[in-house]
């Protein structure tokens, strides 16, 4: 079958032609000034952040030979060749990832457990009061706003060195990103079942507790599920202020130049993300099918 | 009331069983809480001394004082600088992380082994934190901001091809096999097909995430990347408090300007739609 294409006539057609060309021709416009934008934004910011393309092309080739070094014993054996060489200190790594593993979980479930409560303060519908709602929000605001980093830095001047500062670190931010999106959830909440507990004369905290509670439990468990994940990396690097965990261990072989040392840590911290990651996700799952049962 | 029971007689019964399990889930994981705190040292006195003298250093960080105005515009400088690291450092990420998104995307690369390669390595990037990119990266170009730009691109390739991909993952085909119809190409079909589509969600997660990296940008100075995290440290670690706070505040302010632009950004490219790409 075929079938011919109905043309206008050129008289109708040119002023169509003309507007779609205008059309295109302004939509192009719009692009390139956008390009102008980000690429005078991008001068202005390799300016200050002193990039030199030539320093980087001219030592471009120690990134590959860095990582390659990091493979690499002492004796100038690929590490594979002993590998009870290259993992010389596990007993001692493997104490120390217990350790950041440890922080991650106590970190994580504190937080929550705080988030938690908090987030019926801060959630506009089931909040008791306007001012605690502000306040809640600005403080949890405040605790994600501040990297990790420097929390563990200032615990570290209050704690002492070691795992406590760090935990502590964790547990504010932790707060802080799980505070919002727990209000968010709560905020989503089906209210009829707190109406109705509340119209039966119950004071909040019980119509918070059966109305509300339940229904955002798995979703609650989920999102601590996700930070848990997010805490284990975060764990990892608190060392590096002298927090406690494996960091102190990595940023000291970085430091001297114990390449293999590097590589070692580097793949049980690899191996251990890699086996929570598959592990919560499973567990997110099946939360999420249980949720779809009922 | 006696036919309601009988008839739903696992609402009425006061321990069932998924109740036991529950408990001894939640049982579990506070035995693991308590035996994780007993190790952490936090039944020592350490716990109580330190939150006492915590009290004593937010009560020495107010008020936030620069200290002299020399010190308030080097802080000024190594904002910019930092803000500067994200910038480029998101921006270069993106780029080269478009091609391996669709390298890594089920319905743009049909080779299964190209496909399980990129995603892998994406997997790889990601898990090494964006503080120890930092270190090997100035190892390269040595101390300096532009080590931390090129931490935060490293860092950022990772997430932002997992992103990207799932992005064109849920495009619609239709475009693509349209094109197809119409005799044009592979290429063709991801440039008018699939791109159109995918630009502004991928846009919207680029602008995100240039704010989350403005607040890493400020911590990986701590190990000599660039930025204000090498001022932060060293006014917490000199006990310089007031200066630590009036750091922290800028970082605040900043942190909450470039939040702002980046959404009003953002919904002027996704419309109203709220939450894409989050």
């Amino acid at each position: 079958m075929s079938t011919t294409i109905v043309r206008l006539p050129e008289a109708q057609l040119r002023p169509l032609m003309a507007a779609y060309d205008a059309s295109v021709r302004s939509r192009r416009a719009n692009a390139l000034l956008f390009v102008a934008c980000v690429a005078v934004a991008m001068v202005l910011a390799s300016i200050s952040a002193e990039v030199s393309p030539g320093k980087l092309l001219e030592n471009i080739h120690r990134f590959p030979s860095y990582i390659i070094r990091l493979f690499y014993l002492e004796n100038g054996q690929p590490v594979w060749t002993d590998i009870g060489e290259w993992f010389w200190g596990l007993q001692r790594w493997l104490r120390l990832l217990a350790e950041t593993l440890l922080m991650a979980y106590v970190g994580t479930l504190l937080g929550a457990l705080a988030a938690a409560g908090l987030a019926f303060l801060a959630a506009a519908n089931v909040a008791p009061g306007r001012w605690t709602r502000v306040i809640v929000r600005r403080f949890c605001e405040l605790c994600r706003t501040v990297p990790e980093l420097v929390f563990a830095l200032l615990f570290v001047i209050a704690f002492g060195l070691g795992p406590m500062a760090g935990v502590l670190a964790v547990v504010i931010h932790t707060l802080g990103a799980l505070g919002k999106l727990f209000a968010e959830v709560v905020e989503n909440i089906d209210m009829k079942p707190v109406e109705g507990i509340s119209s039966t004369g119950a004071p909040w905290h019980v119509a918070m507790r059966f109305g509300a509670l339940p229904q955002v439990l798995s979703n609650f468990t989920s999102y601590t599920l996700l930070r848990f994940e997010i805490n284990v990396r975060g764990a990892a690097v608190m060392g590096f202020v002298g927090a406690g965990g494996i960091g102190q261990d990595l940023i000291e072989a970085i430091r001297k130049f114990y390449y293999s040392d590097v590589s070692a840590i580097l793949v049980l911290i690899l191996i251990t993300v890699a086996v929570i990651d598959s592990l919560t996700s499973i567990l997110r799952h099946r939360l999420i099918g249980l949720e779809g049962r009922n | 009331m006696d036919a309601v029971r009988a008839r739903y007689p696992e609402h009425f019964t006061r321990w069932s069983r998924q109740r036991f399990v529950m408990i001894g889930i939640a049982a579990a994981l506070f035995l693991l809480l308590l035996f994780g705190m007993g190790q952490l040292g936090f039944f020592g006195g350490t716990l109580l001394t330190g939150v006492g003298r915590l009290f004593e250093i937010a009560g020495l960080m107010l008020p936030p004082d620069p200290g002299s105005w020399a010190h308030a515009r080097a802080y000024g400088v190594a904002l910019i600088e930092t803000v500067a690291i994200a910038l480029l450092g998101t921006l270069a990420a993106a780029v080269l992380a478009l091609p391996v998104g669709f390298l890594a995307a089920r319905n743009v690369t049909a080779q299964r082994l190209v496909r399980f390669l990129a995603r892998r390595s994406l997997d790889t990037i990601r898990s090494v934190d964006i503080l120890i990119w930092a270190l090997i990266w100035i190892n390269v170009v040595g101390l300096g901001p532009f080590a931390g730009a090129l931490a935060i691109m490293t860092a950022d390739i990772g997430s932002f091809g997992k992103l990207f991909s799932e992005a064109i993952e849920a495009a619609d085909r239709k475009p693509v096999e349209g094109i197809a119809s119409a005799g044009g190409s592979h290429l063709m079909g991801i440039r008018f097909g699939i791109l159109p589509e995918v630009f502004p969600v991928l846009a919207s997660q680029v602008l995100y995430y240039f704010e989350s990296n403005t607040r890493s940008a400020t911590i990986i100075g701590i190990v000599g990347a660039g930025g204000i995290g090498l001022h932060l440290a060293e006014a917490i670690r000199t006990l310089e408090l007031q200066q630590t706070s009036f750091i922290i505040l800028m970082i605040l302010v900043t942190v909450a300007a470039i939040d702002v632009v980046s959404s009003q950004l953002r919904f002027a490219m996704i419309g109203r739609r709220a939450g894409i790409g989050k």
